[in-house]
This record gives structure tokens, C-alpha cells and sequence, in this order.
């Protein structure tokens, strides 16, 4: 698969030369696929937002190298807007960033921003706002005025309206009911399989990792602890656990069952997979 | 970044200057300001001076910390010592040129002024060095309790003291996040002229004064609900005592506060 993004040895260092000075990002090196859905999960503090943000340029590295489409994103400091354009982000809480009359116009903030006027911007503003399944009627609405979850989509439509090739999102469940968190997802989801853009996906939830992803990177303390698809990760859930990180349920189950006796595989981390395998083994070991 | 601006610039530690009560080192600090203002002579500046390095020592605080206190004013000290030296008139004569003379009487108001600024940022810095700024509020208000009897808030408006200077650090970081994240929108907050800077601004001014309503709200109700009901009635965690070290404290600044002042006085 070709490479969208390249992160090379990325280090960086909050508050350099005062007592309070500490590596956020040690020496982290990977890289995305296009079209790639990638999760990153960590610890609280592990790093993950200070990572994210060196990828469209808001933060400097220390030390190391951000490539977008094989170019050091630093190269050209000037032009670093034109990063932002085609790496979206969006930040932990995005519904506090809302600021206009109007949801619409708000969603066109960062388009307009772009250079883009006319039918392509109401096209762009529209598209996005679909996407996320905000309706016509609420994009007259004041944001203000919206639910939590329709702001937190209407700041979501924000990003995607700017077409980035890569879109990041820091946390986007965040404080959201269980029925809101599924149909964010389904969206999300659907938006991946549309367009086919590659997408980053900041999470504390395995679950909600394992359930999406191609591809996980797992912090811990400022570094990469194991970068792999999500069988290969979850086949390590031990070593998950003593990092002090969450795992699936069904891998927890797993786990358990695993102590006592019985023959279940290390890549089953689904429900899905685990129960085959509860069925499995109840047929061979119970005939009834 | 925005989150390295620090407020009242508290260093922390254990030394005599960090243990003194608050209260003290208010009084110190205005028995100091007004021996200032009564000296005008080498002798009771040689004083001040002295007092302020004994002081710093005592405190641990590291010179450099204090010199760079002054960076901020430094354009005042700058004006002052100019229009000072050249505008003085009195004395021997050194310099004429046009209406800019420098005379005898010219250089030393010049050298006193600048040494008076320089000490008055210095001995105020030096308290907030030592004294971190919940503590000083406390202070404030244990001190301007006398004004209840005249019907001034003292508790309510040192509580909204405290409550500024807890949120100040709160709101910094917000305006960070808020930053960035319009700044991830192509939000341009450097170029163009001043028109489209104020314009650039409201993406990050508008939210940040909903969120800090909000925040207020939310306290507000925090607050009612763990029954605060103002000042009437309520005690302290910390309760503020004068000990001995404080009376000691004070007998000395007092003391080279009158001693300073007959210098002063004098003409020393
Ligand atoms: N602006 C900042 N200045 C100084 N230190 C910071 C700053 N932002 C983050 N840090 C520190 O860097 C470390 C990593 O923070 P970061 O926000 O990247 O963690 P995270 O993995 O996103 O955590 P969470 O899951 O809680 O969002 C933390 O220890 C944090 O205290
Ligand atoms: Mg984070």
C-alpha cells in the first residue's frame, strides 16, 4: 500500500528549558497506508493528542519528521495552511470550537477559509452535513441551540467539509450516550467506505477500536508500544493488561476461559468469534 | 505558547520569606514602598538597597529571576532616566546642547528615580516570588476586614479574586485548545492588516466567552450546592496567626522604615 503519511523518529518536548520540561512523543516512528483506518490507543498522558497534532502541523517537532505524500511538511513553513487543508483534525470536545450565527455557516468556516466560494462551497457544506446526518432544517439553526451530539456532529461536518485526504479524530465519542456513540461510529464508518479516505481514529474504547480498525497503535508512555493489525494486537492482551490498557471484553472473556483450560485461539477478540468458539468447543466437548 | 505566561510568578519553597505570614510580607512590602518614597540621599538608598539583597538571599530566589521582573517596565525606567538627566535643571552645568542640559542636580534625580522604579518592581516582585497568589488574597482579606464595618465586600470581592486567579491558568489553555482547533480549520490568526486580525479573532473570542459563562454557571452552582451563602458565618481551612517570627519581622522593617525616613529626611 502506498503511504500517505510518514512519521520518522518524532520527538517532542513540552516546556524545553524550564524545571517543568518532558518528552510528550520519544522517538515514535511509523507509518499510514492511503485509504488506511488506523487506530491509536494509550494510557491517559501516553502522548496520542501531542502525536496527532504534529501530523497537520499545529505542533513543531522537537525532533524528527512529519511526510505527507513523501514531503516534509515543514519544508515550506509558509505554506503549512495547505497541510491543514488536506489533513483534517478534529480536536477532543470539538463541539466548544463552534462560533457562528448558524450551523451551516459554521460548517463553512473552514471551506470558506480554503478559497472555496458559490456552488462548490454550498455543495462542500452540504455533502458534509449528510454525512454526519445532520438534517436541511438544522443548518439554519444557531449551534447554540443544537443537543450536545448535533454539536459534536455539526463540528465533525466542520473538518469533512474541507475534503482533507486524511481525516483525524481525536476521541469523537467522548461523552457521548451509548446510542449516539454507535450512530457517530456507523457514520464515520460509512464516510470510510464512501470516499475511501484515510482516517485516524484517536480511542479509549477497545471495543470500539477493534471494531473498526484496520490497524492499531498502542502508547505507553510517550512511545509506540506494538503497531499491528487488530488479531495480532489482541493475541497480546496480556501484555495489554499489565500496561495498565483496556481490552475487548470478548478478549477478557477470552482470557478467562483460557485460565481455565479450555482451548480458545488468541486472535478471538469479537463477540462474534468468541462466540463461534464457545459453540465450537461445546459441541466437541459436550454431545448432546 | 500562550500556557508558558505566568501569573504572579510563584516560586515555591521552605525558606523564612516563604513561611512568614502573608499578612506580614504585605506590611512589609508597604513599610518598604513608603521608606522608598521617603529616602533621597546615597545613605538611605544604600539602605534600600541593602534591605532588597538580604532580602533576596534570605528568600532564595535566584538574581536572574529578579532582573527579569524589570524587563516589562523597562521602556518606563528608560523614559525616566532621559527625561530626568536632560531636563533637570540646578547644579554645575556638564552639557548644553539646544534646550538639553545635563547638570549636576539632572544626574543624581536621574540615578534616584531610576534606583526608586528599579526597587519598587523589585521588593512587590520579590513578595509575589514568595508568596503564591491564593495566599495573598487571603491575605487581603483578613486585612481589609476593618472595611466591613463601612459596608465594603471584602469577603465577596476576595473571593472573586480567588476565583479569577484559579480560572486564569483554566482559561489560558482554553484559548490554546480553542486556537488550534480553528486553526486546524485554516483559521490565519498571524497575517493581513488589522481590520482582518480583529475579524481572525472572532472564531476564538466567541467561544471562549460562551465556555466561560459556562464555566461560571456551572461553579455558581457547585457553589450553592455545597451551601455557600458569602462570608456571614463561614470559617477557614487555614486559618491565618501572627507568630513570633512575624512580630520579629515587622519590629525590623519598622524599625529601618523610620531609620530610613529621618535619613531621608536628613538629606543623606
Ligand atoms: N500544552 C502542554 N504543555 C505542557 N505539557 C503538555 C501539554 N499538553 C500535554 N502535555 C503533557 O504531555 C503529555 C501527553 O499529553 P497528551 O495530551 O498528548 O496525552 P493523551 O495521550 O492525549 O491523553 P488523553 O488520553 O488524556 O487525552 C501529558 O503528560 C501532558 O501532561
Ligand atoms: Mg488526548
Amino acid at each position: 500500500m502506498e503511504s500517505i503519511l510518514q512519521i520518522r523518529h518524532l520527538t517532542h518536548t513540552y516546556s524545553i528549558g524550564t524545571p517543568f520540561e518532558r518528552d510528550a512523543v520519544r522517538d515514535v516512528s511509523f507509518e499510514v497506508g492511503r485509504g488506511e483506518f488506523l487506530g491509536i490507543i494509550g494510557h491517559t498522558g501516553s502522548g496520542k493528542s501531542t502525536l496527532i497534532q504534529h501530523l497537520n502541523g499545529l505542533l513543531r517537532p522537537t525532533e524528527g519528521q512529519v511526510l505527507l505524500s513523501g514531503r516534509d511538511i515543514w519544508a515550506e513553513p509558509k505554506k503549512i495552511r495547505d497541510v491543514r487543508f488536506r489533513v483534517g483534525l478534529v480536536f477532543q470536545y470539538p463541539e466548544y470550537q463552534l462560533f457562528e450565527e448558524t450551523v451551516y455557516k459554521d460548517i463553512a468556516f473552514g471551506p470558506v477559509n480554503q478559497g472555496r466560494q458559490g456552488a462548490e462551497l454550498d455543495r462542500c457544506v452540504r455533502d458534509a452535513a449528510r454525512l454526519v446526518g445532520l438534517r436541511e432544517d438544522q443548518l439554519d439553526k444557531s449551534p447554540f441551540e443544537l443537543s450536545g451530539g448535533q454539536k459534536r456532529r455539526a463540528a465533525l461536518a466542520g473538518v469533512l467539509a474541507m475534503e482533507p485526504d486524511v481525516l483525524i479524530l481525536d476521541e469523537p465519542t467522548a461523552g457521548l450516550d451509548p446510542v449516539g456513540r454507535e450512530t457517530l461510529m456507523e457514520n464515520i464508518r460509512a464516510y470510510h467506505r464512501e470516499q475511501g479516505k484515510t482516517i485516524l481514529l484517536v480511542s479509549h474504547s477497545m471495543d470500539e477500536i477493534a471494531r473498526n480498525v484496520d490497524r492499531i497503535l498502542v502508547m505507553k508512555s510517550a512511545r509506540i508500544l506494538m503497531d499491528g493489525t487488530p488479531p495480532e494486537v489482541f493475541s497480546r492482551s496480556e501484555e495489554l493488561l499489565s500496561a495498565g490498557l483496556d481490552i475487548p471484553h470478548a478478549a477478557r472473556i477470552a482470557i478467562a476461559l483460557r485460565r481455565r483450560g479450555l482451548d480458545i485461539p488468541p486472535d478471538v477478540y469479537t463477540v462474534d468469534a468468541l462466540e463461534r468458539e464457545i459453540l465450537r468447543l461445546r459441541k466437541e466437548t459436550v454431545p448432546c | 505558547m500562550l500556557k508558558d505566561i505566568t501569573l504572579g510568578q510563584y516560586f515555591p519553597g521552605d525558606t523564612i520569606a516563604h513561611r512568614l505570614d502573608p499578612r506580614t510580607k504585605i506590611l512589609l512590602t508597604t513599610l518598604y514602598i513608603v521608606a522608598l518614597f521617603s529616602a533621597n540621599g546615597f545613605v538611605s538608598y544604600a539602605v534600600m538597597i541593602a534591605c532588597l539583597i538580604l532580602s533576596v538571599r534570605l528568600a532564595n530566589v535566584p538574581p536572574r529571576a529578579m532582573v527579569r521582573g524589570l524587563r516589562p517596565v523597562l521602556f518606563i525606567i528608560v523614559f525616566t532616566a532621559v527625561l530626568n538627566l536632560f531636563f533637570t535643571p540646578g547644579g554645575r552645568e556638564f552639557f548644553r546642547w539646544g534646550f538639553l542640559t545635563v547638570t549636576e542636580t539632572g544626574i543624581k534625580t536621574a540615578l534616584f528615580m531610576v534606583l526608586r522604579i528599579m526597587l519598587l518592581i523589585m521588593g512587590t516582585f520579590l513578595m509575589t516570588y514568595t508568596t503564591s497568589p491564593i495566599s495573598l488574597t487571603d491575605a487581603l482579606e483578613s486585612l481589609l476586614n476593618g472595611l466591613k464595618r463601612f459596608r465594603v465586600p471584602v469577603h465577596e470581592l476576595s473571593m472573586m479574586m480567588s476565583i479569577a486567579l484559579r480560572f486564569i491558568p483554566t482559561l489560558i489553555e482554553e484559548t490554546d485548545k480553542i486556537m488550534s482547533a480553528q486553526k486546524a480549520r485554516g483559521a490565519d490568526l498571524e497575517g493581513g492588516n488589522l481590520m482582518q486580525r480583529a475579524k481572525a479573532m472572532i472564531p476564538i473570542l466567541v467561544p471562549l466567552f460562551v465556555s466561560a459563562f459556562r464555566r461560571a454557571d456551572e461553579l455558581a452552582t457547585a457553589m450553592e450546592c455545597r451551601c455557600y451563602h458569602g462570608g456571614e458565618g463561614r470559617t477557614r481551612l487555614h486559618v491565618l496567626r501572627y507568630q513570633r517570627r512575624d512580630y520579629n519581622a515587622l519590629a525590623i522593617g519598622g524599625v529601618i522604615c523610620v531609620c530610613v525616613f529621618v535619613l531621608g529626611r536628613l538629606g543623606w
